[in-house]
C-alpha cells in the first residue's frame, strides 16, 4: 500500500526532526531554516475536503434515536499529526517543549515517552502519531497550521465512512472490522500514519491507529444530553453502565460505544498514550 | 475513614432522627460526594485499616479471623493482556488483576471496603467496576470510571454477607465482560464460615472468538456470535485446560472441599455439577439460604454459589457445566484430583466378563 508520495513525505518528516535537533543548539540560522521548512510542510501536508452532509450519532439531542445531525463542508487533515511534525513545531514554538512545562499541571505526562525535547526517538518514529499530548496543545498545534482541531460531529461523520463506503454505519462487516481494530493487543509503537485504512473519504487512520481529540458541539453531547435527563453532576460517568445502551440509536454499535466511552473519559489535561489528534479547517 | 466523613455520617444519622423520614436520609445521600456516600442503616463503626490480600483462581485468601468491622483497602489493577484461551490459541483479554476471573476480594460483614481501581497506562480503554455487593447506583461504576494511566477510589459497607459478582460495567459492558472483567467478592458473615479443609476458586465464562473453535492464533471477539449467544468456548478460570491435568485441583479422601463457583457469563447460565459426588450444602446464589444433598445447581449469569462436599473415595471428580456439549466440547470440565485409600463400601465394581461367552 505504499505510495511514492508518501515515501517522499516521510522523509521529508525525518530530515525535519535532525533539522530540529539542530535548532536545541538555539543557533539562529538553523531556526530559521527549520521555521522555513516547517511551513513548507504545513502547507503541502495533505487535507482532505469534506462535503457537506450528515450521519447517526450515537446519541443524539433529546434522546431521539433516529435524527441525523448535519455537518458542513470544511477540511480535515488525511493523516494524524505525526511526532515529526510536533517536533517542528516545538522547535519554532519553545514555549511547548517539554521541558518548559516541566513541573507545570499542564505538564504531567506531557510528551513522556520522548527522549528529550524535540527528541522523540530515532528517525523510524517521526512518522508515528504524536500521543501524550493534553488538548491544548493539540489546539496550538492546528492553530499554529492555521486550523483548529474538528469537532466531534465532523469527526463522527467521516469516521462513519469504510473504505468503500461514506456512510456505513449499517455495515456489520465493518462495524465487526472496527471492534477487531480496537480490542487487539496494543503495539509498543503506534504503527506510521498512513498504515491502518483509508476511507471513502479519502481520510486514512480513523480507527485503529490512535484515538484523537475532537472539540464537543455541545448540542449532540451525550454528557449534555444526560445532564438533561438526570440533573447537573451527572455528566461524567454516564458511560459507564449498561443504561448506556437506553438511548443510543444503534446499540450494537460496539466500536461506537468504546469510542465515545474513552472521549467521555477525557478531560482537558489528558495526556494518554493512545491519543493523538489531526487538525481540521 | 477520615475524621469529616465521621462528623458527616454522625450529621446526617441526626438529620435522619430528626426529620424521622426516611425520604430525608435518602435526600441527605444525595447531597454527599461519592466517596463519602453514607448507608440508609448505620453502618458497624470500624477499627483500623488493613489492606485486602488478593489472589489469582483457584486460590482464595486466608479465612477472616478478625470479630470486628475494619476499613479494608482493595487494591486492583486492570490490565488488558494478551493469553492464551486454549492451547494455541491466543486471546486479547481485560483483566482485573492479571488474570480471568480476576481476583478474589475476601471481607468481613461490617467492613467499610476501599476500592482503588488503577488502569494500567498501557491500556487502550476505560475500565470501571460494579461490585455486586455494593448498595448504591452503578454498584461502584458510577465512581469508579478509570481512563488508562489513572486511579480512581471509592468506600462502600459490606453490608450483606454473601458470594457476589463483580465486573467491568464501562460500555459497552456485554464487550468488557465478553473480554474476561469478571471476579467474584465474598463478604463472610460476622460469624464466619464452617472451616473446611480446601477453599477453591473457580468462575466459568464463555468467549466469542471470531476462529471457530480451536482455530489457533490470536483471536478477535465476533459480536454476531456474542448477540447470537453462540460461544465457541465455554470455560473455567479463563481457559480450556485451567484446571486439569497438572493444574487440576487436588484433596483427600474424607476432606470438606468448598468451591466459590461464580458465573461472569455474559451470556449462559450455568448448570454446575460435580461428577462424582452430591454436593452436601449449597449457597444457591451466594445467598443466605442453606441446601443440602443437591446434584446440580444453577448458576445465573452474574451470579455465584458456594458449594460444599466431602469425597469419600479417591479419584478424579469432574467439574461441569452439566449443558454437557459446553463441557464435553467447548471447554467447561475442570478436575478435582483426590487421593487417600479405597473405601469399597462407599463405591466399588467393575466389568467381568459375561457369564456363557
Ligand atoms: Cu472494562
Amino acid at each position: 500500500m505504499t505510495r511514492p508520495g508518501r515515501v517522499r513525505r516521510f522523509g521529508t518528516a525525518a530530515l525535519l526532526g535532525v533539522v530540529a535537533a539542530m535548532a536545541l543548539g538555539r543557533d539562529s540560522e538553523a531556526q530559521e531554516a527549520l521555521g522555513a521548512l516547517a511551513a513548507r510542510i504545513a502547507a503541502r501536508k495533505a487535507m482532505v475536503r469534506i462535503p457537506a452532509g450528515s450521519y447517526l450519532p450515537l446519541y443524539t439531542a433529546g434522546g431521539r434515536t433516529d435524527l441525523r445531525v448535519g455537518v458542513g463542508a470544511f477540511a480535515l487533515d488525511a493523516r494524524p499529526v505525526t511526532r515529526g511534525e510536533y517536533a517542528a513545531f516545538e522547535a519554532l514554538h519553545p514555549e511547548w517543549r517539554r521541558s518548559r512545562l516541566a513541573g507545570s499541571r499542564a505538564g504531567a505526562g506531557y510528551l513522556a515517552g520522548w527522549r528529550g525535547d524535540l527528541d522523540f526517538g530515532g528517525a523510524a518514529d517521526a512518522a508515528r502519531p504524536v500521543t501524550e499530548v493534553p488538548l491544548a496543545a493539540a489546539q496550538a498545534y492546528c492553530s499554529a497550521e492555521g486550523k483548529r482541531l474538528p469537532t466531534t460531529d465532523e469527526w463522527e461523520y467521516v469516521a462513519a465512512a469504510s473504505p468503500e463506503r461514506r456512510d456505513a454505519s449499517g455495515d456489520a462487516a465493518f462495524k465487526q472490522r472496527l471492534l477487531e481494530l480496537y480490542t487487539r493487543p496494543r503495539p509498543a509503537q503506534p504503527a506510521p500514519v498512513g498504515s491502518i485504512f483509508r476511507n471513502a473519504f479519502g481520510v486514512w487512520d480513523l480507527h485503529g491507529l490512535v484515538w484523537e481529540w475532537t472539540v464537543q458541539a455541545a448540542q449532540n453531547d451525550h454528557a449534555a444530553r444526560h445532564a438533561k435527563a438526570h440533573g447537573a453532576g451527572a455528566t461524567k460517568h454516564d458511560m459507564g453502565c449498561a443504561g448506556s445502551a437506553a438511548g443510543a440509536s444503534d446499540t450494537r454499535s460496539y466500536a461506537a460505544f468504546l469510542r465515545y466511552a474513552f472521549r467521555e473519559g477525557l478531560t482537558p489535561g489528558s495526556t494518554t498514550s493512545s491519543l493523538g489528534f489531526r487538525c481540521a479547517r | 475513614m477520615t475524621k469529616r466523613s465521621a462528623r458527616r455520617m454522625t450529621w446526617v444519622g441526626a438529620g435522619v432522627l430528626a426529620a424521622g423520614a426516611f425520604a430525608g436520609a435518602v435526600l441527605s445521600m444525595g447531597a454527599t460526594r461519592a466517596h463519602e456516600r453514607v448507608p440508609v442503616r448505620e453502618p458497624e463503626r470500624v477499627r483500623g485499616v488493613e489492606v485486602a490480600r488478593l489472589t489469582a483462581a483457584p486460590a482464595v485468601p486466608a479465612p477472616i479471623t478478625r470479630d470486628y468491622a475494619t476499613k479494608v483497602v482493595v487494591n486492583l489493577e486492570v490490565v488488558e493482556k494478551e493469553m492464551e484461551l486454549a492451547p494455541g490459541v491466543r486471546y486479547n483479554f481485560w483483566t482485573f488483576g492479571g488474570t480471568v476471573p480476576g481476583s478474589f476480594i475476601r471481607v468481613r460483614q461490617g467492613d467499610q471496603v476501599e476500592i482503588h481501581l488503577t488502569n494500567d497506562m498501557h491500556d487502550q480503554m476505560p475500565h470501571n467496576i460494579d461490585i455486586h455487593a455494593v448498595s448504591g447506583p452503578g454498584g461502584g461504576a458510577k465512581v469508579s470510571m478509570t481512563m488508562p494511566g489513572q486511579t480512581s477510589a471509592f468506600t462502600w459497607s459490606a453490608e450483606h454477607p454473601g458470594l457476589y459478582v463483580y465486573h467491568c460495567a464501562t460500555a459497552p459492558v456485554g464487550v468488557h465482560m465478553a473480554n474476561g472483567m469478571y471476579g467474584l467478592l465474598l463478604v463472610e458473615p460476622k460469624e464466619g464460615l464452617p472451616a473446611v479443609d480446601h477453599e477453591f476458586y473457580v468462575m466459568q465464562g464463555e468467549f466469542y472468538t471470531k476462529g471457530k473453535n480451536g482455530e489457533p492464533g490470536l483471536q478477535a471477539f465476533d459480536y454476531q456470535k456474542a448477540l447470537d449467544e453462540r460461544p465457541e468456548y465455554v470455560v473455567f478460570n479463563g481457559a480450556v485446560g485451567s484446571l486439569t491435568g497438572e493444574k487440576a485441583l487436588q484433596s483427600k479422601v474424607g476432606e470438606s472441599v468448598r468451591i466459590f463457583m461464580g458465573n461472569g457469563g455474559p451470556n449462559l447460565v450455568s448448570s454446575f455439577h460435580v461428577i462424582g459426588t452430591v454436593l452436601d450444602n449449597v449457597y444457591p446464589e451466594g445467598g443466605s439460604v442453606e441446601e443440602h444433598d443437591v446434584q446440580t445447581t444453577l448458576i445465573p449469569a452474574g451470579g455465584a454459589a458456594i458449594v460444599e462436599f466431602r469425597p469419600q473415595v479417591p479419584g478424579d471428580y469432574v467439574l461441569v457445566d452439566h449443558s454437557i456439549f459446553r463441557a464435553f466440547s467447548k471447554g467447561a470440565l475442570g478436575m478435582l484430583h483426590v487421593t487417600g485409600t479405597d473405601n469399597p463400601l462407599v463405591y466399588h465394581g467393575g466389568a467381568t466378563p459375561a457369564a456363557g461367552k
